[in-house]
């Protein structure tokens, strides 16, 4: 590379435009600082990258229990229906912890050398493709056992999802991260609003039937406004590939599991959704530049 | 030539704080209360650095120095104004800085590589010679969590300087590891400077400026002081010192303290006593009155033989009635600037004086070879934090060498030829 390539400036602000640009730059450390996070995480650990299936597994496990067998809620290979959403959850929420923690946890190198901070949190998001993908395999060895079938016309809507979700996640990541040395219990904060986002999120259950008035008609439209619900839904209809069941207990009545709508309506969702998360992008962005002057002096 | 640096109008805030909220809830409880002061680190700071110069950035503790380096680094942005950089820059703030523990020193090189902005092809090709700059091949791939600080330092050095810098950023962090490695880096400072690479050191010692820089400038309490010739960048330096304003303004804690950026109140009061007028009046308490090298053997004659002895002598006068723990000390040079030693009395004599008197340093035998040799004269506190009176290279002596060797250095030497 030339030298004139590697002109800087150095200045209090600059554009969205050419942090991006900075950042494509150093897409090499990108790479370099996602593989260090999966390094670093099972390092000096015995079962290794097995972890990071354990954690599903043992949800699914205790899930299923719960509501097949103690409290039955009727939903046919429950499973599949649970672990379609989870584990895209999954990667919702281990990119936004890892992100959000991401430049105080790296607080040695931002103190002392230059590249984009933006590479932290994105590296922390990369770290959690990685593992979701490692998790996928648990998924499709369940789809193998139960011999379930996808529906493989829309299979085009997972990665519109799935990079609806990354930049979702990223922009967020990225705002938190930049949020958080400031103020550091926002880690803590943050595990409390999941657990909260986590059941407006249809993972366990499904929307059809919520009521429209009163207080939980209120928390129904929150639940439909989610973007992560979305998100989810479509991997739950493309994997699941039922939206409508036949109850397994109370009297083998017939369940709306999924919203009884057109293709077209998931893809609007979505495209709403990844308008939002660009939006969203551009604004966590422009505030990680103003956050970022002062990181080396608070961290 | 044109600029490899160009600083333009740069100042640099910082929070002086009272107390630091580091969460969100005594951020919340705290809320209105102005917890904190601000601190211009640099104010409007603007000069340009040339392609393929050493620079020296000099000031004292709390001049800001370390602040613009940053800022060259691109490590702090500043608070007003911009600074262009041409040119891959590598840092040596704080060799290994940024090392990550759980990897090994493979996946360490590779990372830190790519931090500097290098990409895998680049790193793979130089692989091998930073391995060998750093002689850690045998432990390349232990967890650098097992390296020692030696280990650590040495890896961290041979990564910035084989990553091919157009710009280096050293921050006084060149007296680290051996001897030996010293030298080493040494060295590679000076290639560096042969293939007309920028390298930019920021030192509050004059002699490490004076030894590699070529310009220098002299930051004084966020200000550009002086810029220019390092010798003349020097005195002004001196000068700075001997005026007073001497020790730690606030923004030292964020030069050298790893858990950067905070001023708490005790460092105000520390920086209040500093401005204390009281301070000043210690100045030319005591001063020199005349000094000079003699030749013991041919009195009133600075030209010495090689082997010879060489006497030093300070005549001082104080001005009030007693000055505690002085320190009288010679700094002496060779013609390329190379401090080449010192004598000092603070470890030898009582360090108080008063009314007139004369200092003298006798050496017995003077081991230089042939040249001329200037002299640095201070009268200083113990702990150097005061300057009471110095003579910047005025004084000097030459030497003769009757022995016809060659080399900096006539060492006696017993040498014989055994027959069988």
């Amino acid at each position: 590379m030339s030298k004139e390539s590697f002109t800087k400036v150095v200045k209090p602000r600059s554009s969205v435009r050419s942090r991006v640009i900075e950042i494509w730059r150093y897409r090499e450390l990108l790479i370099g600082m996602t593989r260090k996070e999966l390094k670093v995480k099972y390092k000096n650990s015995i079962l290794g990258f097995f972890w990071t299936m354990l954690n599903p597994a043992l949800y699914i496990v205790i899930f299923w229990l719960v509501f097949t067998r103690f409290i039955p809620n009727g939903i046919p290979e429950f499973v599949i229906f649970f672990a379609s959403g989870l584990l895209v959850w999954n990667l919702f929420v281990n990119s936004l912890n890892g992100a959000t923690s991401s430049v105080v946890a790296n607080a040695g190198i931002v103190k002392k050398v230059y590249f984009p901070r933006e590479i932290l949190p994105l590296s922390a998001v990369g770290a959690s493709i990685v593992h979701f993908l490692l998790q996928v395999s648990v998924l499709v060895t369940m789809l193998v056992v139960f011999q379930h079938n996808i529906d493989w016309s829309l299979i085009w809507l997972l990665p519109l999802s799935l990079v609806t979700l990354i930049i979702f996640v990223s922009s967020l990541g990225i705002l938190l991260s930049a949020v958080n040395v400031y103020a550091r219990d926002m880690q803590h904060l943050l595990e409390l609003i999941l657990l909260a986002w986590f059941w407006i999120t249809p993972v366990v259950y499904y929307t059809r039937e919520l009521p429209k008035e009163g207080f939980v008609g209120i928390i129904a439209s929150i639940i439909r406004a989610n973007p992560m619900s979305a998100i989810i839904l479509p991997f739950q209809r493309v994997i699941y590939n039922n939206e409508t069941v036949t109850s397994t207990v109370d009297n083998k009545s017939i369940i709306q599991i999924l919203p009884d709508e057109s293709v077209l309506w998931y893809a609007k969702n979505l495209g709403i959704t990844l308008g939002f998360s660009l939006i969203l992008f551009y604004f966590a962005m422009r505030f990680f530049d103003s956050a970022q002057g002062n990181f080396a002096e608070e961290l | 030539m044109s600029a490899a640096i160009s600083i333009r109008g740069v100042s640099k805030k910082f929070r002086l704080q009272h107390e630091r909220y580091m969460s969100l809830k005594e951020r919340v409880i705290n809320i209105g209360h102005k917890s904190y002061d601000d601190l211009w680190a640099l104010r409007d700071v603007s000069f340009d650095i040339e392609e393929g110069t050493t620079y020296g950035l000099m000031g004292h503790n709390g001049s800001g120095k370390s602040t613009l380096l940053k800022l060259v680094g691109g490590i702090l942005q500043p608070s007003e104004g911009e600074i262009i950089t041409k040119g891959r820059i590598a840092a040596l703030l704080e060799l290994g800085a940024g090392m990550q523990q759980d990897l090994t020193g493979r996946e360490n090189i590779f990372l830190n590589g790519a931090i500097l902005g290098l990409s895998q092809k680049e790193l793979t090709k130089r692989f091998d010679e930073i391995v060998a700059f750093s002689e850690l091949d045998k432990f390349i791939d232990t967890q650098v969590r097992f390296y020692s600080s030696g280990m650590y330092v040495r890896l961290g050095f041979a990564i910035a300087v084989n990553v091919d810098p157009d710009i280096l950023l050293v921050d006084e962090v060149l007296a680290v590891g051996d001897e030996l490695f010293q030298r080493k880096c040494m060295e590679r400072v000076k290639q560096f400077q042969r293939e007309g690479r920028t390298i930019v050191v920021v030192s509050h010692s004059a002699d490490q400026v004076r030894a590699i820089a070529s310009a220098a400038a002299v930051l004084n309490q966020g200000e550009l002081l002086f810029k220019g010739q390092t010798s003349d960048a020097i005195r002004a330096f001196r000068e700075k010192l001997y005026s007073g304003s001497g020790e730690a303004a606030p923004e030292e804690k964020v030069d050298t303290d790893s858990s950067a950026g905070v001023i708490t109140t005790s460092d105000k009061n520390r920086i209040a006593q500093n401005q204390d007028p009281e301070l000043n009046t210690k100045h030319k308490a005591i001063e020199i009155v005349e000094a000079g090298f003699s030749n013991p053997d041919e009195t009133s004659s600075n030209k010495i033989h090689t082997g010879g002895p060489l006497q030093a002598r300070i005549n001082w006068k104080t001005n009030v009635d007693e000055v505690q723990d002085v320190n009288f000390s010679i700094e002496v040079f060779d013609s390329s600037a190379n401090l080449v030693f010192e004598a000092f009395t603070r470890d030898s004599c009582s360090g108080n004086v008063k009314g007139t008197g004369t200092t003298l340093f006798l050496w017995d035998e003077i081991p230089l070879a042939d040249g001329k040799y200037v002299a640095n004269i201070s009268i200083t506190s113990l702990d150097g934090g005061i300057v009471y009176d110095w003579q910047e290279q005025v004084q000097s002596f030459e030497v003769t060498n009757n022995f016809k060797t060659l080399g900096t250095l006539h060492l006696r030497c017993h040498s014989e030829i055994v027959l069988d």
